[in-house]
């Protein structure tokens, strides 16, 4: 027997399963999350669903860990004092940043600036310089410099971030500065180097991402040590990995040293997890919908790949680190509607009613409209959740939503409700079109799964807007992030920025480029104990005309087709989303990558029995209101429901963390993997669907 | 007035839209106009629009009416001014502000406009200008702050069709270029414009099949409507009847020897509609320097000021214009007579916002701000590598300055921080490896900022070492004239440069200058200004500023105009502070100043040599 266990922490519950990677068989457990210290949630919740399952930690061949410490320490403002060396003349490359202003025009009078992670009293300046071209302009003075970083060290710094003007092409000051740092703080301070941490051009970028790092660095060793060596008490013999924002796995050690690479683990988890379902189900090509409570997370996946970008933000903060490239606005259950008074337009959001006081609906103080009020209103919702322990105040929903019928023209509660689920779903509407259309990509031909706590609710709505068929509504849709731990494999890339045309450099020069990365991305594989030839390699790079300030990523396919290749393949890429190419131009090579992936691991979905008629799983019959009027909707239980089952809309389909609503003409189709498959009624799928939006390349 | 050519002229059916509809479209028209944005940002090759942003994307209405967008550009002035027939496929281009009303201000900036067919149908127009870094004429760049006529200022479009139907211009196109001395990045902003604009027709069109051309077209109506609406009830909130409000700020020189010039704006409602009128301003320039301003930009930035505090997620359009006339007197600054120069004209677009601040913070104390860093201060270098892989080519650098934002309402103003939307600086290390240059210093200037409750931000100091012989060009302001306070706030520091030869020696550079040969080995600084403080500094938390001395931003001396006395690790001395403070209430009035605009004028011209290390400029006098 070979078991796999995957463990996500959200913000509100940890959600834990067991995987017999041999039957497909799966346990789960779903526990509150402990915020001040996870690893007792993380303790409690394998505990659990190893009991369930006859097992012992000792039983598991690895523990896949997807975790918001990071994520927390810089949104809860938690992390780590971080003190930070800069070249002479640099001190302040985080109080200027880019100079940038968000908002239009007079945006200035509102906006609050928010403070570095580094405070300006913890950073220090280096005498040295190097030049654009990595030679040493000014020499390192590391006498002059220590008595700067005992002060740090008095001060109560405990993590040192180093990052020099040009040290993305020569890093030996910081290094030295780093053994330096070393010396004087003692083993216990962490420290990063900007050179190491992201050896890319662009001071203020390198500088935020690497002061990331370090600030999160602290916590999230203390938590991985302290989870490892609790597990290791409770027997665990085999090892423990962490889920990265790139969706791949990190030793616990590489995710220690470089956490700056584990802000998006909770979104990466969900994405991949959706991976795995719509494999499950047929589909490898979809996007992701992952609607909770105060946000909503969209990404693009394409052939089973979720899209990687160079960019995460959390919060106000945007550092450069590979990650799932996910969408998030500000629209979820808890997003409150309300009504200016001079402009008398509908808005929804982005303030949230978060969990406390919560939407009007649950009876804890909230008493703002929020879209959880509008679905009650409409009779979306059951009135009890999440298996009978939150009962929903209908009244006190319409309560609330009728504030909103009074200020507007709308007339009715219930066309206010209708009016802010739709305001809401445009803004999802907007996200995913962000991810597919503005990227060139035709979203009729990508399925939508859709999954968190009110994903499922409004997946339908957005399947229809999109034009993407079938919209999956996975199984157990609140701990598909979970899944995504279980399932996903072992992975690391290695980078160098070159900065380079093509006229300037050669394939001979790429090959070795590739080859001396290959080694280092495929070693740290070899190392966790993966066969070199289930390594998978993946090289690619990013590439500008020369002058132009953005680069495409490009993937190369053809090794051997060295700058051709790429420069052809940029050129359609460039095309596709532009419409135009600079043929006077220059290719120019930045950014050069590879990613090496290790096996993802062999675990087979657990098969519904055939079913035929819903109707054993029918509950009850419910009114709801859709497009004006009011239908009737039968409502199942999910649990109930076998393979081949087909429910016709209006429906509503219940299960302990979420809650499906299939519209009118729409039918939802059980699949023998256990995720539900909306399509319209009339759905031909071998043809796209003439209403929804044109793309790039169709134009 | 241009002919607009329509396959489908049957009229369309208005029709009633719902509260839910109309905030979809304008939700989708919003994404639209970002979208613009993000298009041309990847594909430019300019410094200025890449990594700056200098660009502004619109998109109108049937009648060009703007239903979003930044600011910064007007369609039917642009309409208005065009002889000939548009059609579908049709791309317009021009870089003339005296051939389309002032829709743009000066001829770096390429302006293209695009009608937006639905069913034969103009269903609206997308438009979008950029900052060319060079358009030809005497200096790289193309803003001789010496210039007395347009003509020496590059190569001058008029509207035409670059694409006819669909057809691009090729000729025309390879003249134009054959004049500016980077074509390579002009061709490929301006493929970058062109593609924005074309991205917004077909998210329009989508629109259009989503809700129905009646559908979409009421409703542009009805925001249009909605702003209209909106703004009637704050005028009458914010305004009382009758009574006329001004407020007089300055540009201190025109770059060839003529200033302070006097730039006056004043307010009077009558009944629903608001007057704004710049009599009182000085007369034309001699310089560059002037701003011939668009009424249409006017009410659009007064709009914008008004309505940013009150509901900043609504979409600004032009419909609130018919309730706003704007006087703008002939052969002034602000409407100079043709062919008068108009390239520095970024001083005036800055301080119209310092002015509507003074003005509109007199009645609504939320837009009372101190002066700010109302500008974009241009920095210039080019040259010939002389080693290298690249030697024999040319190298041009166009960039823009930041400074600090003023103490505002809400707090301080932000350290070296853009008052321009969208905009950013460039990236030292990006400088370095594009030009021949090491930036040796990137800081804010500690007690730069003014003194206040709420501190203003510091300007910045950026040191540039030149790595190979060339000229630079400068265009800055404020070297004379301060960025005032608010409500017993101080004013901020003013801005200054300075070049560090090789040889030892030291000059100051005037504020506005062209082809300045620079050496391999010189060194220049160039220091922005402060934003001005906002409320009584004596006031401020006496820890507050103890900190920011420990962080370097105000220094000890600095933190006595705060009447803080501490050490350099910024540990505060209670008592002596309580005395100094003391001392400070008891020597100065009660009665603490709305605007404290530093000395009085003829003190900064007397002073000016001494102060500044430049002569006072001569006054104005009306140009010939």
């Amino acid at each position: 027997m070979a078991y796999r266990l995957g463990v996500d922490v959200g913000g509100t519950f940890t959600d834990v399963l067991l995987i017999d990677t041999d039957s497909g068989q799966t346990w789960r457990h779903k526990t509150a999350s402990t915020p001040a210290d996870q690893s007792e949630g993380v303790l409690r919740g394998m505990t659990a669903v190893c009991t369930d399952a006859g097992v012992g930690l000792g039983d598991l061949d690895e523990v896949l860990h997807g975790t918001t410490v990071a994520t927390n320490a810089i949104l809860e403002q938690k992390g780590a004092t971080v003190g930070l060396v800069t070249t002479k003349g640099f001190r302040q490359v985080l109080q200027i940043a880019r100079s940038f202003v968000p908002g239009g025009l007079a945006g200035w009078i509102i906006w609050p600036k928010p403070e570095p992670l580094a405070a300006l009293e913890h950073t220090v300046e280096a005498t040295e310089r190097v030049a654009t071209d990595g030679t040493i302009v000014t020499e390192l003075d590391l006498d002059d410099l220590r008595p700067r970083l005992e002060r740090l060290r008095d001060r109560g710094v405990d993590a040192l971030c180093v990052s020099l003007i040009n040290s993305f092409a020569n890093g030996d000051h910081e290094e030295r500065i780093g053994e330096l740092a070393a010396d004087v703080f003692g083993p216990d301070v962490s420290i990063s180097l900007s050179s190491r941490v992201l050896p890319e051009l662009r001071e203020y970028e390198r500088t935020v991402t690497t002061v990331a790092n370090g600030y999160v660095q602290p916590q999230v060793s203390r938590y991985v040590a302290n989870l490892a060596a609790s597990l290791a008490d409770g027997g665990l013999d085999g090892p423990l990995y962490i889920l990265r924002s790139d969706g791949g796995l990190a030793s616990a050690d590489a995710a220690t040293d470089h956490p700056v690479s584990l802000l998006l683990s909770g979104p990466a988890g969900g994405v991949t997890g959706a991976a795995w379902a719509a494999a499950g189900a047929g589909h490898d090509d979809f996007l992701t919908f992952d609607m909770g409570g105060t946000s909503t997370d969209v990404a693009l996946v394409q052939s089973g790949e979720p899209r990687i970008g160079r960019q995460t933000r959390v919060g106000d903060m945007e550092v450069r680190s590979a990650s799932v490239d996910v969408q998030t606005v500000g629209a979820g259950g808890g997003s409150i509607a309300h009504v200016p008074e001079l402009t008398r337009a509908l808005r929804v959001g982005p303030q949230s009613a978060g969990a406390d006081p919560g939407p009007a609906a649950y009876g804890t103080g909230g008493e703002h409209p929020t879209v959880t009020d509008a679905n009650v209103v409409l009779g979306y919702l059951p009135t009890e959740l999440a298996g009978g322990e939150i009962a929903l105040d209908v009244e006190a929903a319409r309560r609330a939503v009728q504030t909103i019928a009074d200020a507007t023209d709308l007339g009715s509660v219930e066309a206010a409700a209708e009016g802010i689920v739709d305001i809401v779903n445009e803004n999802m509407f907007g996200a995913l079109r962000k991810v597919s259309v503005q990227q060139g990509i035709d979203p009729r031909d990508y399925a939508l799964v859709a999954f968190g706590g009110a994903g499922p609710l409004h997946a339908n709505a957005l399947g229809r807007l999109m034009g993407s068929w079938p919209v999956i509504i996975p199984p157990s849709p609140g701990v598909l992030c979970a899944y995504g731990d279980a399932t996903t494999g072992l992975r690391d890339e290695a980078a160098q920025t070159l900065v380079r045309q093509f006229h300037q450099t050669s394939d001979d020069e790429l090959a070795e480029v590739f080859d001396r990365l290959a080694d280092q991305a495929r070693g740290t594989l070899l190392e966790e104990g993966v066969a070199a030839e289930d390594v998978e390699l993946v090289h690619s790079a990013d590439v500008r005309y020369h002058g132009q300030g953005f680069e495409i990523p490009v993937t190369v396919d053809d090794r051997d087709g060295g700058l051709d290749a790429i420069a052809t393949r940029f050129d359609t890429e460039h095309e596709r989303l532009f419409g135009f190419l600079l043929d006077g131009n220059d290719h120019e090579l930045v950014t050069v990558r590879v990613t090496a992936r290790g096996p993802r691991p062999d675990v087979a979905a657990e098969r519904l029995a055939d079913g035929d008629d819903p109707v054993v799983a029918k509950r009850a019959d419910t009114t709801i209101r859709v497009e004006g009027a009011e239908t009737t909707a039968a409502v199942y239980e999910r649990q109930g429901l076998a393979a081949g089952m087909r429910i016709e809309g209006p429906a509503i389909i219940t299960e302990m963390d979420s809650t499906t609503l299939v519209l009118p003409d729409h039918v939802a189709e059980v699949h023998a993997s256990g995720s539900l498959l909306i399509t319209p009624v009339d759905h031909d799928p071998g043809e796209a669907d003439t209403a929804a939006p044109t793309t790039d390349q169709e134009a | 007035m241009a002919t607009i050519i329509e396959t489908t002229t049957d009229p369309v059916e208005s029709v009633d839209v719902d509260v839910v509809t109309l905030d979809l479209v304008e939700n989708a028209l919003r994404n639209a106009r970002y979208e613009m944005d993000e298009v041309l940002f990847r594909t430019a090759l300019s410094p200025g629009i890449r990594e700056q942003h200098d660009e502004f994307p619109l998109i109108g209405d049937p009648e060009g009416k703007m239903v979003v967008g930044q600011f910064g550009l007007s369609i039917p002035d642009f309409l208005d001014n065009y002889d000939g027939e548009i059609r579908e496929g049709d791309v317009l281009l021009t870089s003339d502000p005296y051939a389309c009303g002032a829709a743009i201000s000066h001829a770096n900036d390429w302006l293209v406009v695009m009608p937006i067919y639905h069913g034969g149908r103009v269903v609206g127009w997308a438009s979008m200008f950029g900052h060319m870094s060079d358009v030809g004429g005497k200096v790289p760049a193309s803003m001789p702050t010496d210039a007395r006529t347009i003509y020496e200022e590059g190569v001058i479009i008029p509207p035409f069709k670059l694409y006819r139907e669909g057809e691009l211009a090729e000729e025309s196109l390879e003249l134009i270029l054959r004049q500016v001395r980077k074509p390579d990045w002009n061709r490929a902003d301006l493929n970058g414009i062109v593609a924005a604009c074309r991205t917004a027709g077909r998210r329009i069109t989508e629109l259009c099949d989503r809700f129905g051309v009646e559908t979409y077209l009421s409703a542009l109506d009805d925001l249009l409507q909605r702003n209209h609406d909106a703004m009637k009830a704050l005028l009458e909130l914010v305004f009382e009847e009758g009574k006329t409000i001004s407020f007089t700020d300055y540009i201190c020189d025109d770059g060839v020897g003529y200033g302070p010039y006097e730039l006056k704006l004043s307010l009077t409602r009558e009944g629903e509609k608001v007057t704004l009128d710049f009599t009182g301003s000085s007369p034309q320039a001699r310089g560059p320097i002037n701003y011939y301003i668009n009424a249409n930009l006017m009410k659009m930035f007064f709009g914008i000021y008004m309505i940013t505090v009150a509901d900043p997620q609504i979409l600004w359009n032009d419909g609130f214009y018919p309730l706003i006339d704007v006087v703008i007197p002939e052969d002034s600054f602000w409407k100079p007579k043709f062919p008068a120069a108009l390239s520095g004209r970024n001083h005036g677009i800055g301080r119209v916002f310092d002015l509507l601040g003074g003005l509109l913070g007199q009645t609504n104390p939320d837009l009372l701000n101190a002066a700010g860093f109302s500008s974009s201060p241009h920095f210039m270098f080019d040259g010939t590598y002389t080693s290298g892989e690249e030697a024999g080519e040319t190298f041009q650098l166009y960039s823009i300055g930041f400074g600090g934002i003023p103490g505002r309402p809400m707090g301080d103003g932000p350290d070296g921080h853009s008052l321009w939307p969208s905009f950013k600086n460039i990236p030292s290390e990006y400088l370095e490896s594009y030009y021949p240059l090491r930036i040796e210093v990137w800081e804010t200037v500690p007690d730069s900022g003014g003194a206040g409750l709420h501190r203003g931000g510091n300007g910045v100091d950026v040191a540039y070492r030149f790595l190979e012989d060339g000229e630079i060009a400068i265009h800055d302001d404020r070297w004379l004239t301060y960025p005032w306070g608010v409500l017993g706030g101080e004013p901020g520091a003013r801005g200054t440069k300075w070049l560090e030869r090789a040889d030892g020696t030291t000059e100051v550079l005037p504020s506005k200058c062209h082809g300045v040969p620079v050496r391999t080995g010189d060194l220049l600084h160039f220091v922005t200004w402060g934003g001005g403080g906002w409320g009584d500094p004596l006031e401020r938390d006496p820890d507050l500023v103890g900190l920011e001395v420990l962080r370097g931003l105000v220094t000890v001396d600095g933190a006595r105009r705060y009447g803080v006395v501490c050490d350099d690790e910024g540990e505060v001395d209670a008592d002596a502070t309580a005395a100094l403070r003391d001392e400070l209430r008891a020597d100065r009035d009660d009665d603490l100043p709305v605007f404290d605009m530093g000395p009085p004028m003829e003190e900064i011209l007397a002073n000016a040599q001494e102060e500044t290390g430049l002569p006072a400029p001569r006054p104005p006098v009306a140009a010939p």
